[in-house]
This record gives C-alpha cells, sequence and structure tokens, in this order.
C-alpha cells in the first residue's frame, strides 16, 4: 500500500493513495472525470482522445496521463474546461458518421454516454461527412470506419497469443484509420474477438453473429447517470414548483426532410396534449394542415433537415414567422438518417436510384427533374446551418417528455430537467 | 537483403533503413516485400503497414523511374508554385498524386523541403532543382527523357549566408577549425562541460528554448545506460533552412557539439535523424565522419580520452514534419510511427529505447560547440544579458536578399528587414506557420528571448499577398502533417479548414471568426503535442493583429436567416440532370 497524500478537486480535499491514475482515483471518490479512450491497465496510458482534459496545477493536461502527486490542485469543472471537454466530444460526432439509431452499439457506448452526461445536444462544428469504408474483408469481424473515434484502446489490448497485434493505425492527419490485419484476425479465440467488439468504446469493431444489441432499457447507458446526486436533486427542484398559470400561446410544426417520426412522438405526450391544447393554438402544422402563415407564432418545432430548396424556402418562413424556432430530432440538428447520403455525390446516388437500379429498363428511365420538383441539394443540410435556431432536442425521435418539457421551458419558462434516461441520440 | 539471415533486418530499430532499401531499388514498397519485412522484423502486417502509410516517402503503388517532389510551402506558392506544377503535368503527361501508366515520372506536392531561398524547389530522386520555372522545368524534363543522369543536372545549392556579426560577435559562421571543442573536453571535465553551457545561458534552438546545460545535466545524472545523443536534422517548419546551411558548410561542428554531448552526460552512441528532404547531403556527412574517425575523434578513446569511447550513425527520415517533435522523433528511430508519446517522461530519463537520451537539434549543438570552444564569456558578450549569443534566421518570402542571417539576439526585426532589402514587408511570419506573425506595427519588436522569439523561419510577405491565402496554406499543411493521434489536432484542423474555405469563398459572418478564435483556443488547450497546439496559432494572431483586412471579408449577421447560404454551389450537381 502506497502512502496518503492530500489532493484537491475543484477546492475539495481528498486522501488518496500517492502515484495513482486520477481519472480512476477521483470515480472511486464519486467524482466524474468524463473520458473515452482511458482503459484502465493500458500503461502508460493513451491520451489520445483528449476528453479528460482538466487543469492540474494550473495547466490544461489530460487527466489520464496524471499521476497523483502530493498537493495536485485540480479544476475540473469550471465553465472553460466543461466547453472544452464538450467541444472534444462535439468534435468526435462532426468528424466521424454517427448514425446512432442505425447503430448495434446504441445505448451500450461510451461516446453517446459521454455526450449524454455532457448533455450535448447538437455539435457547434460543421458535420464532415468524410466518405469512409465499412472493412468486411475479415472472416469474423466487422470494422466500421464510420464510427471509430481513433482511441488506440483496440491497437494497445488486441494481441495474438504470439503478441502479434492484430489492429494497428494507418494512414497520417485526417486520413487516419485503424486497420486490421486479416491473418492475425484469423488466430484470434472467440472470446478474444468478443473482447475486441466490448474494448472498442464505439461500435467501429462488430463481430459477426455476436449481437450486442439490447432492447431499450436495458442497455448500459439507458437509465442511469454515473452523476446521480446531481441528477436527482435537480429532478426533485424541478417537481416542487407548482404549476404556473399560462397565458395562450401559438405553436407551428412542419417536416422538411424527415420521417413525421417526431410528429409521432409530439402526439405521444399523451394525456400532456389536454393540458396543452389548453394553453397553446397549433397554426401551421401538419396537425391542423394549415398551409400557410397568417400570424407570427410563438414557437416553431422543425422536424427534418434541408434537403431540397422547397425545405430551405419553409424554414426561412418559420424563421420569419416564429420567435422561437427548436430543432426537434436528429435530422434537424445535423441531417440524420436522410444525411447518410452526404458522403456520396449527388449525382452518384441519383444514377443509382433512377438510371442503374434493378427494376428500372433501358432507355426509359430519368432522373426526375422538372419546374414544379423542388430541387435537390448536393447535400442534406442542418437547419442550423440555413437559419438561426435557439434550441435543439436531440432524439431519434425525442422522447415525448424531453420535447414537452423544453416547449413549455421556453414557451412559459418552466424549470427544465430533462433525465438522463430521456435524453438520447436513438 | 529480405532474408531473415540478415541480422540487420531482425533489430527493429532498422526498419526504416530496410524500407528505404527496397523502395530505392524497386520504386515502391511491394505486398511481396511487405510480407517479408514483417515476418522479418517479427511484426504483424499491418503494423508494418502502418508504419509505411505514415511517412509520405513511402510508396504502396508503383511510382516512376523518377519521382518529383514539389514543394508547395506558401513561399513556394509566392514564387510560382502553381505555374511550375502545370509546367512539370504538361511536360510530363501526368497529373500530380496519380500515378504514372508508363513508370516513368511520378509526381507528388511535398511539404517545405528546406529550400526556401531558392523557390520553387523540386526534389527529382531526391537530388534538388532550385529556382524553376517553366522554361527550366521544360529542359530538364527533356534532359530527363534523353536519359541524362538526374545527378548531372540537379543544382548546386548555394549556402547564401548574407550576413555574420562582425569581429568576436560572430560565433556559428566564425571560421571552423576542426577539433578546437573536442580538443578542450578533456581539460574541462564532463562536469566542467555542463558548467560551461549552464554559465552560457544556451537555450535549445529548435523552438522549445529549454536550457541545453541543464538537459545534459539530466541525462548525465541518470543511472540507466546505455545513454543516447541524438541530433535532430529534421528541419521541417516550412520556411527554415539555416540547418540544412550548417550541415553543408560545418558538419563537423555539429558533430562536434554531438561527441561534447556524449562525453558530457556519459553516451556512447550518437545518431543525426537526418530528414529525407536533405538525403543529398548525406554523402557529406557521411564523408564527415569518417574524417573524424580517421582523426581519432570518433571511435575508441575519442581524442585521447581514456574510456571514451563514441560513434555516430545517421538514421534518415521518412517525410514526416511531426517527426521534429522530440519524442515523435524518437518512436521513429525505433522504427515505428512517429507519433509523440504522451508527455509522461522526459526523454533524458526515458528517451530512445527508454534509455536515457538528449535530444537537440543541429543549431544547438553547433552552439554547444562554439561555446566549448570559446568559452561562456566570450559566448556572453553578444547578444543581450536575457539572452546571450546568435541566431540564425533563414529570410524568405518578398525581398531580395533571401538567406541565412547570423544576427545576435536583441536584433531589432526593422534591422533585420533592412538587411534583407525587404522594402514592402506587410506580414512577416516568425518561426514557421506555428510561430507568431506579426504586422509592420511592431516591427521595432526585438527578436530575443523576453520578446520575439525565433526557431529560424522568418518569412517575409509583402501588401501584395492575401493574408487569406497564406493561412490556408498553413491549415492545409498542419491537417496533411497531424500525425492523427489526437482528436483536437485531427478533427480540428480539418474543420478550421472548412471555415477558412467559407471566409475565402465570401461567405463567412464576423460571428464565423468568433467561432475560429474559440475554436482555435479549444485546440491550443488540448492538443498532445506543440503539433496541434500551435496550429491556429497564426491563424488567432492574424485575426487580431490584421482587423482591417479580415473586415473586408464579412458583413455583419444578418437577422437569424443566414442569407449567404451558397445555393448556387449547392444545386450543382443536380442542375446537370435538368438538361
Amino acid at each position: 500500500m502506497s502512502k496518503k497524500i492530500t489532493i484537491k478537486i475543484d477546492g475539495k480535499a481528498l486522501k488518496v493513495e500517492a502515484g495513482r491514475n486520477l481519472v480512476t482515483v477521483a470515480e472511486e471518490n464519486g467524482i466524474f472525470i468524463p473520458s473515452l479512450c482511458y482503459y484502465e491497465h493500458i500503461d502508460p496510458p493513451l491520451g489520445t482522445c483528449r476528453v479528460c482534459t482538466c487543469n492540474i496545477n494550473g495547466k490544461a493536461r489530460p487527466a489520464c496521463t496524471a499521476k497523483t502527486e502530493e498537493g495536485m490542485d485540480i479544476e475540473l469543472d469550471t465553465k472553460t474546461l466543461l466547453d472544452v471537454r464538450s467541444a472534444i466530444v462535439e468534435m468526435m460526432f462532426s468528424e466521424g458518421n454517427h448514425f446512432c439509431p442505425a447503430c448495434e452499439k446504441s445505448g451500450d457506448c461510451d461516446l453517446q454516454h459521454m455526450a449524454y452526461e455532457m448533455g450535448i445536444s447538437y455539435t457547434r462544428f460543421p458535420h464532415l461527412f468524410k466518405d469512409r469504408m465499412i472493412d468486411f474483408s475479415p472472416k469474423r469481424m466487422v470494422i466500421e470506419h464510420n464510427r471509430c473515434v481513433k482511441c488506440h484502446r483496440c491497437v494497445e489490448e488486441i494481441h495474438t497469443d504470439d503478441g502479434a497485434k492484430v489492429f494497428s493505425f494507418c494512414n497520417r492527419g485526417n486520413e487516419t484509420i485503424v486497420s486490421i490485419d486479416i491473418e492475425q484476425e484469423a488466430k484470434l479465440s472467440e472470446e478474444q474477438a468478443v473482447n475486441a467488439m466490448h474494448i472498442c468504446p464505439t461500435g467501429a469493431i462488430l463481430v459477426r453473429g455476436k449481437s450486442i444489441a439490447r432492447p431499450f432499457g436495458d442497455r448500459q447507458f439507458d437509465m442511469e447517470s454515473v452523476k446521480k446526486p446531481e441528477n436527482a436533486k435537480a429532478v426533485k427542484k424541478a417537481k416542487s414548483k407548482k404549476a404556473p398559470k399560462r397565458d395562450k400561446k401559438v405553436i407551428a410544426t412542419t417536416s422538411l426532410a424527415g420521417c413525421f417520426g417526431c410528429h409521432m412522438s409530439m402526439l405521444d405526450v399523451d394525456l400532456g396534449l389536454l393540458d396543452l391544447i389548453e394553453v397553446v393554438d397549433f397554426h401551421k402544422s401538419p396537425i391542423t394542415d394549415i398551409k400557410k402563415f397568417t400570424k407570427k407564432c410563438d414557437i416553431g418545432l422543425i422536424e427534418g433537415g434541408c434537403c431540397n430548396t422547397e425545405n430551405i424556402e419553409v424554414l426561412r418562413a418559420f424563421r420569419k414567422n416564429c420567435k422561437i424556432l427548436v430543432s426537434v430530432g436528429e435530422c434537424a440538428i445535423w441531417g440524420g438518417v436522410p444525411a447518410m447520403r452526404n458522403t456520396i455525390p449527388l449525382a452518384e446516388c441519383l444514377e443509382e436510384a433512377y438510371l442503374d437500379s434493378m427494376t428500372t429498363e433501358p432507355e426509359e428511365n430519368v432522373v426526375p427533374y422538372h419546374e414544379d420538383l423542388p430541387k435537390i441539394l448536393d447535400k442534406v443540410y442542418p437547419c442550423h446551418e440555413i437559419v438561426k435556431i435557439d434550441h435543439h432536442i436531440p432524439g431519434c425521435p425525442p422522447s415525448p417528455n424531453h420535447i414537452w418539457k423544453a416547449v413549455s421551458s421556453l414557451l412559459w419558462g418552466d424549470e427544465f430537467s430533462v433525465l438522463y434516461s430521456e435524453f438520447k441520440y436513438d | 537483403m529480405s532474408t531473415s539471415t540478415d541480422p540487420s533486418v531482425v533489430d527493429r530499430t532498422k526498419t526504416l533503413d530496410c524500407l528505404w532499401s527496397f523502395q530505392n531499388a524497386n520504386g515502391y514498397i511491394s505486398d511481396g516485400f511487405l510480407k517479408q519485412c514483417a515476418a522479418d522484423l517479427d511484426i504483424s502486417q499491418i503494423e508494418l503497414e502502418g508504419i509505411v502509410s505514415f511517412y509520405h516517402f513511402f510508396h504502396r503503388q508503383m511510382t516512376g523511374e523518377f519521382v518529383i517532389y514539389l514543394n508547395n510551402s506558401i513561399v513556394s506558392e509566392c514564387k510560382g508554385f502553381l505555374r511550375v506544377k502545370k509546367a512539370f503535368e504538361r511536360e510530363t503527361g501526368n497529373i500530380f498524386g496519380k500515378p504514372d501508366r508508363c513508370g516513368q515520372f511520378a509526381l507528388f506536392e511535398t511539404a517545405c523541403i528546406g529550400l526556401s531561398d531558392q523557390e520553387p524547389a523540386a526534389l527529382i530522386n531526391f537530388h534538388p532543382f532550385t529556382n524553376l520555372n517553366t522554361l527550366k522545368v521544360k529542359r530538364i524534363i527533356s534532359e530527363l527523357k534523353k536519359g541524362t543522369p538526374v545527378e548531372s543536372i540537379c543544382d548546386e545549392v548555394p549556402d547564401h549566408i548574407r550576413f555574420k556579426p562582425k569581429g568576436d560577435k560572430c560565433i556559428l559562421l566564425k571560421e571552423y577549425n576542426l577539433g578546437l571543442a573536442i580538443w578542450k573536453l578533456q581539460n574541462m571535465g564532463r562536469d566542467g562541460v555542463i558548467e560551461v553551457l549552464k554559465k552560457s545561458q544556451l537555450k535549445g534552438m529548435g523552438g522549445a528554448y529549454f536550457p541545453t546545460g541543464m538537459k545534459w545535466e539530466f541525462c548525465k545524472k541518470q543511472p540507466a545506460t546505455p545513454k543516447y545523443i541524438v541530433c535532430n536534422a529534421d528541419e521541417g517548419e516550412p520556411g527554415t533552412f539555416k540547418d540544412r546551411v550548417l550541415m553543408n558548410k560545418l558538419p563537423g561542428l555539429m558533430f562536434e557539439g554531438m561527441i561534447s554531448s556524449g562525453y558530457a552526460v556519459g553516451a556512447e552512441e550518437g545518431i543525426v535523424y537526418l530528414r529525407a528532404e536533405y538525403i543529398w547531403l548525406l554523402g557529406k556527412l557521411e564523408d564527415t565522419i569518417a574524417d573524424f574517425h580517421k582523426r581519432g575523434l570518433l571511435g575508441k578513446d575519442v581524442a585521447g580520452i581514456k574510456g571514451f569511447d563514441f560513434d555516430i550513425r545517421i538514421q534518415l527520415g521518412a517525410g514526416a514534419y511531426v517527426c521534429g517533435e522530440e519524442t515523435a522523433l524518437l518512436n521513429s528511430m525505433e522504427g515505428k510511427r512517429g507519433e509523440p508519446r504522451a508527455k509522461v517522461f522526459f526523454p533524458t530519463e526515458k528517451g530512445f529505447l527508454n534509455q536515457p537520451t538528449v535530444v537537440n537539434n543541429v543549431e544547438t549543438f553547433c552552439a554547444a560547440a562554439r561555446i566549448i570552444e570559446l568559452g561562456a564569456d566570450h559566448y556572453l558578450k553578444t547578444g543581450t544579458p536575457q539572452s546571450p549569443g546568435t541566431k540564425l534566421l533563414s529570410i524568405s518570402g518578398d525581398c531580395p536578399k533571401p538567406g541565412v542571417y547570423e544576427v545576435e539576439w536583441g536584433t531589432k526585426v526593422r534591422d533585420v528587414l533592412e538587411m534583407c532589402g525587404a522594402e514592402d514587408a506587410y506580414y512577416i511570419q516568425v518561426s514557421g506557420p506555428s510561430g507568431e506573425c506579426i504586422s509592420a506595427k511592431e516591427f521595432d519588436r526585438k527578436i530575443a528571448m523576453d520578446d520575439l522569439k525565433c526557431g529560424g523561419s522568418f518569412m517575409i510577405f509583402n501588401s501584395n499577398r492575401d493574408i487569406l491565402k497564406i493561412l490556408e496554406n498553413f491549415t492545409a499543411f498542419f491537417k496533411h502533417e497531424s500525425c492523427g493521434i489526437c482528436t483536437p489536432c485531427r478533427a480540428g484542423n480539418f474543420i478550421i479548414q472548412r471555415k477558412l474555405e467559407k471566409v475565402s469563398n465570401g461567405l463567412a459572418y464576423s460571428s464565423d471568426y468568433e467561432e475560429i478564435k474559440q475554436w482555435g483556443n479549444i485546440m491550443g488547450m488540448t492538443s498532445r503535442c506543440g503539433l496541434g497546439k500551435m496550429a491556429t496559432r497564426a491563424l488567432l494572431m492574424a485575426l487580431d493583429k490584421f482587423p482591417e483586412f479580415f473586415a473586408t471579408k464579412v458583413d455583419q449577421d444578418g437577422e437569424g436567416l443566414n442569407k449567404k447560404f451558397d445555393m448556387v454551389k449547392a444545386l450543382k450537381p443536380y442542375e446537370q440532370f435538368g438538361d
């Protein structure tokens, strides 16, 4: 047993063992330092993702590479540091192509988990939509390069019994990928292969036939935050408030490049809907079938991103006629599932769909183009790249509770506290 | 050479040498060789693939009889890069970056090749060709097509030493007599060498300015052996070339510095990590080493000091700017990907092969040798009290006399500009893209430790140059050279590049500048090594220092409508189906 020393985290003194990893020590003391690449038995620690950046003795550095020392003074949750850590996670989302609703690891994904804990509802950075491959060449595994965050865990940790590496970084800069050695992969035991899948913080490493998908509610990051006490307190506070008196407000909604799933979720507000009707009027919306704005609305709820000129026109009209504009759901926030086409040139998509598809008759195929048809954009754009968006409600679709709480908070200034279990990307 | 009985193949540290020798003979690294080499090294193929793909001078596809690397640094761009590039494409009938089907000419762009005083410049089979223009390219290619050997038509690279301080004030570039430092070692003793360096206040010239005497002392105190002396000759910062000149003119001085260091810390092996762009200097360096051996200045009992055995070898890099970062350089020497290490240990504790290692840059070793030769007092008489000594500047860009200038620390920017004849200096990038930029308001600043630090690169741009083009060039450079291991640098440079495109296309609002500043600061705060930390430094400084320039590029934000959404561009791919 090594000797006890004193360190300070955000002013709170802790008696801890000397020379131990800061992230682990903090966790043992109930303090959550977000981290992604950090994996306890990799020593020296990787320090690749930078999500655990904090100020140690006044200097910004990742907590995972720090060992506890006497008198260490750690700043963790300052405004700047919270913002910086969030930015790093946002960068990962905008750099990769993370389609949570379509991912096997969704709900068990460390990247998602970090973003949930940080309450990231949208990324400040533009999504880069770099075309990436899915590597099906290994017999047993599939490498989904769209989802890899280059944490280096698998490179360091997964070896064959002969000690050979199975994974390695290849290329450099933003071309960097984690590649797999097919020959070595074949030498792994079933157990080792499954371990590789589990060690991956996202869904980048998959083993064929080994599903990790579990039902909603049973997954690792469905229900409870690791920052329990704080969250519970906030919820209690919210409940203790009495429902305030409300003046009547006007809501407009629309679905752009979306599937109407978010509207379905709005209807799922359930009994809340009855309360809602008392206090709001729906104006332009698929719910009322009103096509044109005739008055100024208090709030506009936008589902879906912009994939054509009509979407842009509608979105701009909403901006003009709504005091507050909210992106509801992943598609409105960053493109979502329709944005899967963003990594592929439009011409290729259209040719594949209309000219070269299995069912098209030779010589009788044409890409639809008519003055009455909206024109298709080169890619699907998130709403906030076209107009200013005031609030984002993530989810695919967002949970009805989240929508209801966010809307009532925006309209009447209600105390706003979304449960961990209501804040999801899938 | 690819048999496992060859002892050189089994040693992991020979990985790069091995790859080089195969590529030199065959033009590229074939699948078969990769497999064989991985087996010999006893590593998995993918690990070797990872190493090969890290360095941009290694090719996995057939290249050509003549491999042409044209420098795309900002100075080259200013001096006619685009015209020269087109000329190469026209004359060879090939496109940059695409393999040549005939296997004759392969064209690639590359980052700064250390010839900024004579741009545009290119390497053809790693022989230098400088001051290129359309006519010269035409001539070169037609000669090569005729079968004239490359080495017979390549350019003799002049040193362009333009200025030395007068008399005793000249330190680095003063007349060199072989062995003056080494022969003093025995009398000074190991501690004496460290003492004189500490007294001289010499700091590392590579850009981190760590006190050299202290570094050597740390290493000396380490009990572990063997220890290593590593000379960082991976001079990759765009715009710098003073190490090239030092190695070309005074290779012996650099070796003397390394030998002195080896003596002081108790090392037996010195390694020069030479960037592949300087392969043409290799012969000279090797000849000098042989000469040192002959004179008893390398090998057993160096300079007659009983028990002091020291040898120097040269390790070639393979094209990666980040390998100038000392821990990345060590990884590269160990035959790994040149990724910087997490900063857990100093190289003096755990460096090359986890042994105590001194890593210094070429200029630092040269300065150390001079200090030993001349004494600390002599050295302290130059420069200023806070930053004594002299500094080599590599001056390039818009001035009539680009070249190497040895100036005393404390020299004013204005005086430097006068020396090199720059009349219309508008934007100066000091210490390269990762350094600082200064505007005309700051020409009275001094090049000194306590004012304007300078690693060597000094690029001058006149008022006709577009600052945005300069910064876009830097961002593209960092994006390409980022090692890819940490998130903020790998993703951040890409994101910033997109943002600059937006500014360049006239689609930015002033809020975009705010975002660039915030995002740049986040990269600076969180990146793993100096590359990412410094990548947005010039950009952030330029935004502050040239507000009048940037103001012309944006409008105020427009009522939340993002009016500047680029509809024309967004519809272009679809419109082709309309006709």
